[in-house]
């Protein structure tokens, strides 16, 4: 925590020196030149989430899966300043103080991360006046942030924390634009800002989509894009534009010279072709995720994960050769035409093929679900005849998605060191009889089913109907 | 019987109904013996039981019952058997998506009618959900139209979801009515004039010699209120969707002025807030699963322990997919009632225990459209929907291995196993993977 003070303070010297001296208004060009990536602010509505409180905690005799891949029967968490400090088998030293949670017949894992959600962005009450995800006004608005419609009141927050254990989640902009805008990756923990739930450190991400629905929308609308091959021209316009802004302030931050005009949809996409901001591609279809694939290539970036990906399994291969993840739902299929070739194989014949694959849920109820998700997506897979573990299974919800949103070293796992983002199950989670009991967010406990105080009640069910429920 | 003479056997049932898709088939007498039978009534699962199906129907499900000398048996040793999944609330065969306006026979704005309109006439028993939800244990659906130019939806059908051609159970088997906040769209604005409407339309229905139905003023067709006229008289169930408790009491006390009404709620996401005066109105409840948000204003006080307060204070209570946005699938159904048992473990909620969690998905739908003496359990004299299962069916690990409709054993393959099958290795070999079947 101090550290983290330390690293604000000194970020807040180097702006007001920048701002105050270094690179002024009227700057000449015999001003020294900012450096590369020092021109401006990059981080304008910075982290200010604080972990909670915890006790050091010691979870025994359970059932671990690490969210590595790994499975410990009879292990032992352990928990202390926040972060996870140990895990190991029964015989793991138990420091003295530590506050024991028996686990005998129960699981503990990582914290599920979602890396799709828009959950803030499209809250409940799904009013028109809460529709803050799509800016369905231009099929190119990387200008955007995800952040700015986060209303961090919304109680679905509450639900995917109590039923579905997540505890880290990417909120991302909507698939009707091309360029969506900025993703903003949270912890799941209330604050009054969403500035307070913002995951210290995490990279900002661009949401893209191709297919049916920026063609749709924009069609609709009589203007470009109507077409798939509409979408892809409107795409690579743009890319031409972002890898010539992209020049110019690069050329600035090393040589100097007059500053070029600020523009924030391109800072986005530079930061993009910097590798600094990391691209989720809403995408259904096979043929389609090969186009962006080679446009990535064409300019220079990388395609992280494409999103729900219904059709991914067929070029499971091709995926694995870019080092692009696919971010999946189960067995979600037939909703629309480029979802009818959905099938619940999906997930596991990219991982039997060495891909990058995780769950995710695109929705406020399946968030409270994903670990059936995955359940129902490993069932699939071992019918089919693929041979995967429950503890690899359990991937697709921890590390896989950690290292999409590029936070692996951080959470994502059990490993010393890392967050103490962690789930206590009373049963199997790949049951459908199982729910969290416990979960604790960088070591703080913030739900338990056996205590109603440590049940969020966000405002918006302050005071209706209601409030404090089981939900 | 080892699994692969199962598998056999099955597969030469099937063979022969696709053969003969319409007649002898229905004939055969099955007997699935060893497996864990689930009756579907709200009764506990029974170990070693037996299963015997003859001319479609099932004769009967227990333990000890005696395997006729003349019955095909399949034996279920280590499997679940249990009756086919009833899918309470569907857009099975009229909907193949939600993009894709022109496979979409849900509602008709532009129509000059409403309460009129029979969904039963555009079931497609071809299309694609039909055969993957088949697959996953599904075998009967209520389909439901949505609203157009009124908050009456029109006529629901009942249909199977056999590979046969014929897939209507029971055509024009209930009325569909909005009364809540998607109703009062679709009446005008507001809810006093979707009442307003329901009473001019009831009371066309009553006196059509009276009525309007010729003026520019006129405010249902002819054809509207014909079809009203079995809803008035109780013949043809009102199933209402409303989910705010005022509003559950709004729709209960339309029992006092037209007291042959049959009503079913549908949705009553509050309805644990009413539970009582639902009961004793003996209003039998289709209820949206695992609803616990306040996505829209009237289902504030949303909870999943709804199903369980219902079934505690005595509602018939059955769930549907219906209004939860992970897709319109049906085949989420038994993850749904098993999620309802795992409540049953947490401190302060309610759940259903097993046997009831089933019935939520089988027999108690049918119940609440008065059909459960035809179909959604394995008591005597049933329609045969069964279904064999790996595992227990509420578990999401859990998948058919056999199904039966009507008597007659279905395909477990569908389109999604055939895709499955195509890229299991999704690398091109000799020829493109078109060449590939």
């Amino acid at each position: 925590m101090s550290n983290k003070f330390l690293y604000g303070a000194a970020m807040a010297l180097v702006l007001t020196a920048c701002s105050g001296g270094a690179a002024p208004k009227s700057a000449s060009s015999d001003a020294p030149p900012p450096g590369k990536g020092k021109a401006f602010d990059h981080d304008p509505f910075p982290s200010t989430y604080k972990p909670y409180p915890g006790v050091p905690t010691a979870i025994v005799h359970a059932t671990v899966y690490d969210g590595e891949g790994g499975r410990i029967e009879n292990g032992t968490v352990l928990l202390a300043d926040g972060k996870v400090v140990g895990v190991g088998g029964a015989d793991l030293a138990i420091p003295a103080g530590a506050k024991l949670i028996e686990g005998k017949g129960k699981w503990v894992t990582p914290g599920i991360i979602d890396v799709h959600s828009h959950l803030g962005d499209y809250p409940s009450p799904g009013v028109e006046a809460h529709s803050d995800g799509n800016e369905a006004t231009a099929p190119v608005t990387a200008q955007v942030w995800a952040e700015h419609s986060v209303w961090p009141q919304d109680p679905g927050f509450s639900r995917a924390l109590a039923n579905g254990g997540v505890t880290t989640l990417q909120i991302l902009p909507g698939s009707a634009n091309l360029f969506g805008g900025r993703s903003v990756t949270l912890k799941n923990v209330y604050a009054r800002t969403v500035q307070g739930m913002k995951f210290p450190g995490a990279p900002y991400g661009l949401k893209m989509a191709c297919g049916e629905n920026p063609k749709r929308v924009y069609g609709g609308k009589g203007r470009e894009p109507s077409t798939r091959m509409g979408n892809v021209a409107v795409d690579r316009q743009t890319w031409i534009k972002a890898t010539e802004y992209k020049r110019k302030w690069d050329k600035y931050e090393e040589k100097g010279g007059e500053p070029p005009s600020r523009d924030v949809a391109m800072d986005t996409l530079r930061g993009v072709l910097d590798g600094e901001i990391l691209v989720h591609n809403h995408c259904y279809r096979a043929d389609e995720m090969g186009i962006v694939l080679d446009m990535a290539k064409e300019f220079g970036y990388k395609v992280t994960a494409f999103h729900h990906a219904v059709e991914a399994y067929k070029i499971a291969d091709l995926l694995k050769a870019n080092g692009t993840c696919a971010a999946v739902w189960a067995n979600w299929y037939g909703f629309k035409m480029e979802s009818y070739d959905g099938i619940p194989e999906n997930l596991a014949i990219l991982h039997n093929a060495g891909a990058c694959v995780m769950i995710h849920s695109d929705d406020q109820n399946g968030i409270q679900r994903l670990n059936q998700e995955v359940a129902k997506a490993l069932a699939s897979g071992r019918r089919a005849g693929f041979q995967i573990s429950d503890e690899q299974a359990w991937t697709w919800l921890a590390i896989a998605p950690a290292k999409a949103l590029g936070i692996a070293d951080k959470t994502g796992s059990l490993k010393p060191g890392k967050m103490g983002d962690v789930v206590l199950w009373n049963g199997n989670p790949l049951s459908v009889y199982t729910r969290p009991e416990k979960v604790w967010v960088d070591g703080a406990m913030l739900y338990d089913a056996y205590d109603p105080k440590l049940r969020p009640v966000s405002d918006f069910e302050l005071g209706q109907p209601g409030e404090g429920d089981v939900k | 019987m080892t699994r692969s003479t199962l598998l056999r056997s099955v597969g030469g049932a099937l063979c022969a109904a696709l053969s003969f898709s319409s007649l002898p088939a229905l004939a055969e007498t099955i007997a699935i013996t060893g497996g864990t039978v689930a009756i579907g009534d709200g009764s506990q699962p029974i170990e070693n039981g037996t299963v015997v199906i003859a001319n479609g129907r099932i004769v009967a499900a227990g333990a000890g019952v005696a395997v006729p000398a003349s019955a095909t048996v399949i034996d279920a040793t280590g499997k679940w058997v249990s009756p086919g999944i009833v899918a309470g609330v569907s857009t099975l065969g009229v909907m193949e998506g939600y993009g894709m306006s022109e496979v979409n026979d849900l509602s008709a704005a532009k129509s000059p009618f409403s309460a009129a309109l029979d969904i039963s006439t555009a079931v497609n028993p071809n299309g694609q959900r039909i055969g993957t939800e088949r697959s996953a244990g599904i075998t009967r659906a209520f389909v439901i139209p949505s609203t157009g130019n009124t908050m009456f939806a029109g006529q629901g059908a009942v249909i199977d979801l056999g590979t046969d051609p014929d897939p209507v159970t029971r055509p024009r088997a209930f009325q569909y009515i909005e009364l809540g906040e998607e109703g009062m769209h679709a009446a005008g604005g507001s809810r006093p004039a979707a009442y307003a409407l329901l009473k001019a339309a009831l009371g066309a229905a009553a006196n059509p010699a009276s009525a309007d139905f010729v003026s520019k003023d006129a405010l249902i067709t002819r054809q509207d209120a014909e079809a009203l006229a079995p809803v008035l008289r109780g013949t043809q169930p009102l199933l209402v969707h409303v989910e705010r408790a005022s509003d559950i009491r709004s729709v209960l006390a339309l029992k006092k002025q037209y007291p042959a009404l049959k009503l079913v709620l549908v949705g009553a996401t509050e309805g644990w807030m009413v539970a009582n005066e639902i009961a004793s109105a003996r209003v039998p409840v289709i209820a949206a699963a695992l609803i616990d948000l306040p996505e829209k204003f009237e289902s504030i006080a949303a909870t999943q322990s709804n199903v369980g307060r219902l079934a505690k204070a005595g509602v018939t209570v059955a769930i549907s997919n219906a209004d939860i946005s992970e897709g319109p699938y049906e085949s989420f159904l038994p993850q749904y009632a098993g999620n309802l048992v795992a409540l049953t473990r947490m401190p302060g909620a309610q759940g259903l225990d097993w046997g009831a969690a089933l019935a939520s998905i089988t027999s108690k739908p049918a119940a609440a459209i008065g059909m459960d003496g035809e179909i959604g359990s394995l008591r005597a004299g049933r329609r045969a929907d069964v279904v064999v299962w790996d595992g227990d069916p509420l578990e999401l690990a859990s998948h058919p291995t056999a199904i039966f409709i009507d008597g007659v054993a279905q395909p477990t393959v569908s389109r999604q196993t055939r895709l499955r099958d195509r890229y299991l290795d999704p690398v091109e070999k000799a020829l493109p993977k078109a060449y590939e079947r």
